[in-house]
């Protein structure tokens, strides 16, 4: 019992330190990537020169302290070669991990399938168009990725938090210049069909109209061309919406359908026209209106055939 | 030649007209939406949402009509509801079309000019026109400005509890529908209280 107590102990003390030494090393690094100007010696000169951060190379220091790799070093994913400065040009050659070399394989994140994410994500339409040169990284921000739908936040955060993911290359320019000659397209105009659509746009997550929906994925990675969007409203206004197997596919668990209502995880945190439903009043509704045209077609009846015999 | 009365002005009748055909499709809309299905339906989603709505707008413009001259003509004096002996009333009336119609009894409380509709009608339309239809008509303008709403009631979604009541107070006022065109049958014959409401004549019986 000690030996096991004091090895506990022993870890502890070393993650510690790792984190401590790591958050040390980072600091380094974000001393500048971590500003939005950052300054340096300039040994030619004898001068401290400012300089402004490329906004492509900037880190959001706070985001990263809650971020999902929060606990790493900097050069884990980067070449040592890094910390030496002026960087040297060769650097920006460097191959960058993708999210299967470090997710694939492990039996630690086997639930969350990476392989199928991966698949998916090959089938994506942004991949098909851009080959390579569309990687996780084009929406997931590994210096500040937050899981939203794993954790307790509500589900419009979740929908702000995955929405902006997309929105960050669709209405920048620069971003989406990356990867396209053309100019990103008006949101708000490309989805003017769509009814209410502030409260579409605050309420339901993009990929829940773009992507088709995978079973084996908590969230689906296979982002359809515009043309296979869903349009049609009924297929999440009703019943058996589409979003009980995307958005709200991991809080179908806590439904309380045995109370009374269909689709109560929609239900607990809003409300959509044809997808929730009452049970009891369904029930109710049903027997009052039977038995009011019962009543009458008697009372009908009756008042045919009792008058004729008069 | 049976008695005429004239109790249906032409601004009353107007209002009826209105009502009667876009609560038709309120009411058809309102039951495609509650149970759209992508296997059965009965309006497009679509279209039912935008024909929901404009038809409530119409139905609230013509209902702040109704009020208008509700409270501007001597109409208002069939609603004014006398309270005493209110309960032997509805149970003279009650009695009536559950018994004396069959027996052909003289009606408890026929058709007047000062009086048009019996206790039980007096009662349920006061109740229709002025507590159901301004509950249906305040939910439904929410429902259309869900911003309005507040996010959370007691731990349940302000917008399911306005649409709850939203539902379930038309459901009322179809009931009603269902009740008030069957009754329309039981005037001087099948069909004349459908001709009064279109000529304004009431035919007494």
């Amino acid at each position: 019992m000690a030996k096991i107590y004091k090895t506990s102990c022993f870890l502890i003390v070393l993650l510690t330190l790792c984190i401590y030494g790591n958050a040390q090393q980072n600091q380094q690094c974000l001393k500048c990537h971590g500003q939005v100007f950052y300054q340096y010696d300039n040994e030619w000169t004898g001068k401290v020169d400012k300089r402004p951060m490329n906004p492509f190379y900037h880190i959001d220091s706070v985001k990263m302290h809650i971020s999902v790799h929060k606990e790493f070093s900097c050069t884990d994913c980067h070449r040592p070669d890094y910390e030496t400065f002026p960087h040297s040009g060769e650097l920006r050659m460097e191959e960058k991990y993708a999210c299967i070399d470090c997710h694939g394989g492990d039996d630690n994140f086997a639930k969350y399938n990476f392989e199928g994410i991966e698949q998916a994500f090959m089938e994506s339409v942004h991949f098909k168009a851009n080959d390579d040169k569309f990687n996780c990284w084009m929406c997931h921000d590994p210096h500040g990725y937050q899981l939203a739908l794993r954790g307790q936040e509500s589900i419009k955060d979740v929908v702000s938090l995955s929405n902006q993911m997309c929105l960050d290359c669709h209405t920048n320019k620069f971003k989406f210049g990356l990867i396209s000659d053309e100019m990103p397209k008006d949101i708000a105009e490309t989805h003017n069909w769509l009814p209410n659509q502030p409260n579409h746009f605050e309420n339901v997550r993009c990929i829940d109209c773009h992507t088709q929906v995978q079973s084996d994925l908590l969230v689906s990675h296979k982002i359809l061309p515009k043309e296979e969007a869903l349009k049609n409203c009924v297929k999440c206004h009703s019943a058996n919406s589409v979003l009980m197997e995307s958005l709200y596919s991991h809080r179908v668990k806590e439904s309380r359908e045995e109370s009374g209502f269909i689709n109560a995880a929609i239900l607990n945190e809003g409300y959509m026209i044809g997808a929730n439903r009452n049970l009891a009043l369904n029930y109710v509704s049903v027997i009052l209106f039977g038995m009011l045209l019962i009543g009458l077609l008697i009372h009908f009846i009756l008042r045919l055939t009792i008058k004729n015999k008069k | 030649m049976s008695e005429k009365l004239f109790l249906y002005p032409t601004w009353l009748r107007v209002w009826h007209a209105l009502n009667a055909i876009f609560f038709l499709v309120l009411l058809i809309t309102g039951i495609s939406m509650q149970y759209s299905n992508p296997n059965w339906i009965l309006v497009p989603f679509d279209l039912a949402v935008a024909s929901h709505n404009v038809s409530g707008i119409i139905i609230l413009i013509s209902y702040l009509f109704y009020l208008f001259f509700f409270f501007t003509t001597s109409n208002r004096r069939h609603y004014n509801i006398v309270f005493k002996e209110l309960g032997k009333r509805l149970a003279m009336q009650i009695r009536y079309y559950v018994f004396g119609v069959f027996k052909n009894e003289e009606a408890p409380y026929p058709t007047s000019w000062n009086m048009k509709f019996n206790p039980l009608q007096q009662i349920t339309y006061v109740g229709v026109m002025f507590v159901l239809y301004p509950v249906l008509i305040i939910t439904g303008i929410a429902l259309l400005f869900p911003e309005l709403i507040i996010d959370n009631f007691f731990g349940i979604g302000g917008t399911l509890l306005t649409a709850l009541l939203h539902a379930s107070t038309g459901f009322l006022v179809s009931m009603f529908l269902i009740i008030h065109l069957y009754f329309a049958t039981m005037g001087a014959t099948f069909f004349a209280n459908f001709k009064s409401i279109i000529t304004g004549y009431h035919e007494v019986h």
